[in-house]
């Protein structure tokens, strides 16, 4: 019988040269006479080991990390296919200690299914939740969405339910369920991980969403700069659409949901989700007034369900399991699980689904591993571009939206940025503002015009030209943007600066005198 | 009456297409004018077959849609991802976001400006390379990153650099 072995087509794994490891455990199985099933898996999100190799074996999947090309013979004379001693074995996969200690909800499928095969889906508990929403009215179904205390994991926070609420009170002849996977902010990528990695996932949510509301077209919108999400995404809901769990009698219920899946073009704005509806109309990425809400005049001026992938992902398991069941995990108002994807300046980076209340610095160093560098962690970047920098004495904050917007901050779409001592704090809150006025989408003119004037006043400060006078300039202008701009672009753009100029000062400071004696 | 010589001739005109670019733009239009907000797939399309959008697709574009010209143009220039000009052989995206800023992307910017000779939106002489910034490629916990046509490449140091750029300009 052949030997299944398991190596992940995730971004991250081919960039870390996946693709070259599967040829090379191809070639040396055919020339040995050995036969192997490799399966193109998702990622664990153990993304400092990959490629990640799995191997079934008697005692479960056991693992190979971070395995090279060159590694691949010599991984074949260690008899890995039977779990064989080697430096590079990590043991029973599960076991490993950064996964076994995390919460996975959302992410309980992601790498262990081959992520486009419809039975691995079902075998492993997917349509559970669509099955349980046939079953109930769409009152019922918005019901367990709002009792379970889903909020918007696109960054807002929003309670899902009462979006979902607002969308199934409103009369129309065609209501429509939005998909935000324009995953533009730095440090993130679970959106990515849920389309290369658990698809059906998110055609489910989005299938339950359609039946809660009576909207029976859905839209993904999905950026542009994940092209082999795109690819398996369509692969997916074609699937899905031959196999009836999308179309005209989803899942032999006689309702309809048809989903389609469109491309973004490389815009930070359109995450904005009126931004995003402006685009998926075919028109510029501008950010509209609101009121109306979306969820009244959405889509081609139709009631519209916008959600983050995150959120639409973890729907059927509110459906399956009840609401109670998610409620049960988090804190506070923060209920259920966030998958906190860890990056930058770390030695372990990847992704850490738990409930929330985990602080920090677990996540920087329990999970992390501390800086890749060596050098001490100085400041993270919480929630994207536009999230605040914190220092260390910040690290214990509990992550929980109402814990964060306490000190100033806020979680996002839970990306975690860590720098090391080396970073230029001035030259990150220069930059904060730069990417503004790159990604200013015009309308407004104190993003529009504020995010410029923002980089000149952080060069002249950086040029010690009249320091104190350009501060106070910088702060008024901050103001300025976080109250008048019209959506979060230029309302947020001033956290990132802000939190650079209050805890780290020094380096607004002018350059130190040279002493001459 | 104005002269001949002082009229403005428009740059955006059809005639101005080669034959295959304005079967491609033909073919897409009557695959996908029919979508509901059809532009950014059309525009999509249009891209992937020729590398740009050129603007002489432009007023057919608009045509099919029953839109106008400066409509078209305005989704055209208002995303970074279409171009209005042919490409080089390869296109280098490096990440300019703070994920990878923290792990040294900034030098690799540089390096790379001094190695090509160009900067961001510019295409090198030998028409090898066109470099793009792009901000996050969802490869945040191995940074570096940078993106090679369709490829991702991680922690991309200045050696890789180098033998990436030498590759590209050899073919």
């Amino acid at each position: 019988m052949a030997t299944t072995v398991y190596v992940p087509r995730d971004t991250t794994a081919l960039a870390c040269g996946a693709e070259a490891v599967a040829r090379a455990i191809e070639a040396q199985a055919r020339a040995r006479g050995i036969d192997v099933r490799i399966v193109r898996n998702g990622s664990r999100g153990l993304c400092w080991l990959e490629p990640l190799v799995e191997v079934a074996t008697a005692r479960g999947r056991v693992g190979y990390g971070p395995v090279a090309p060159a590694d691949v013979a010599d991984l074949f004379d260690a008899g890995f296919l039977d779990g064989g001693a080697h430096a590079l074995a990590l043991g029973p996969v599960e076991a490993i200690p950064y996964l076994a200690s995390q919460q996975r909800l959302c992410f309980a499928r992601n790498g262990i299914i081959d992520p486009l095969d419809l039975d691995d889906y079902a075998a492993h508990g997917g349509w559970k939740g669509l099955a349980a929403a046939l079953d109930l009215a769409p009152e019922a179904i918005m019901q367990a969405v709002l009792d379970s205390g889903l909020r918007g994991r696109g960054g807002a926070a929003f309670p899902a339910g009462i979006k979902w609420k607002t969308v199934l009170g409103s009369e129309a002849a065609q209501k429509y369920v939005v998909c935000n996977a324009d995953e533009g902010d730095s440090g993130t990528y679970s959106d990515r991980m849920v389309f290369e990695g658990d698809p059906y996932r998110l055609i489910e949510g989005m299938a339950i969403a359609g039946l809660a509301t009576g909207a029976t077209m859905g839209y993904v919108y999905l950026r542009s700069e994940y092209p082999l999400a795109f690819s398996l995404f369509r692969e997916a809901i074609e699937r899905a659409r031959a196999a009836g769990w999308l179309g005209s009698d989803v899942a032999g219920s006689g309702r309809r949901f048809e989903l389609d899946v469109r491309l973004g073009a490389g815009a930070y704005i359109c995450g904005e989700e009126t931004a995003l509806l402006e685009s998926l109309e075919g028109k510029r990425g501008q950010v509209r007034f609101k009121p109306p809400l979306p969820a009244l005049k959405g889509l081609f001026g139709q009631p519209t369900v916008i959600n983050n992938v995150i959120t639409l992902a973890s729907v059927p398991d509110i459906l399956a399991n009840g609401a109670a069941w998610y409620r049960d995990y988090g804190v506070g108002r923060s209920r259920g699980t966030l998958p906190i994807q860890l990056g930058g300046n770390l030695r372990r980076g990847g992704l850490v689904e738990r409930a929330f209340g985990v602080t920090l610095r677990e996540l920087l160093y329990d999970y992390g591993g501390g800086s890749a560098s060596g050098r001490p962690i100085r400041a993270v970047q919480v929630g994207g571009p536009l999230g605040a920098y914190l220092p260390e004495a910040q690290f214990d904050t509990p992550l929980d939206y109402e814990a964060f917007a306490a000190i100033g901050a806020m979680l996002g779409h839970g990306g975690i940025v860590a720098f090391d001592d080396t970073v230029d704090m001035a030259e990150q809150a220069r930059f904060a503002m730069e990417f503004c006025a790159i990604e200013s989408c015009g309308k407004c003119t104190p993003c529009r015009i504020g995010s410029t004037r923002g980089v000149e006043v952080i060069d002249r400060i950086r040029a010690s030209v009249e320091r104190e006078n350009n501060i106070a300039l910088l702060r008024s202008l901050s103001d300025t943007m976080l109250h008048g701009s019209l959506c979060a672009l230029g309302g947020l753009t001033p956290y990132p600066v802000l939190s650079a100029l209050d805890h780290f000062a020094e380096d607004f400071a002018p350059p130190v005198a040279r002493v001459v004696d | 009456m104005i002269p001949a010589s002082a009229r403005i001739e428009p740059i955006d005109r059809p005639a101005d297409l080669d034959e295959a670019q304005r079967a491609h733009v033909a073919g897409v239009l009557a695959d996908l004018s029919g979508l509901p907000g059809a532009l950014l797939p059309i525009l999509h399309a249009i891209q992937d077959g020729l590398g740009f959008v050129p603007p002489a697709s432009v007023p057919l574009i608009a045509q099919a849609l029953n839109i106008s010209r400066a409509d078209v143009h305005g989704v055209i220039t208002f995303y970074h991802h279409f171009r209005s000009t042919r490409p080089g052989r390869h296109v280098l995206r490096l990440c300019r976001a703070e994920a990878c800023q923290a792990m040294g992307a900034r030098v690799l910017e540089q390096r790379l400006r001094e190695r090509l000779g160009i900067g961001f939106h510019e295409t090198t002489a030998d028409g090898a390379i066109t470099l793009e910034p792009v901000y996050c490629l969802g490869n945040c916990a191995c940074a570096p990153s940078l993106m090679l046509d369709d490829n991702v490449y991680a922690r991309v140091g200045e050696s890789e650099l180098d033998l990436l750029v030498a590759r590209c300009r050899e073919d």
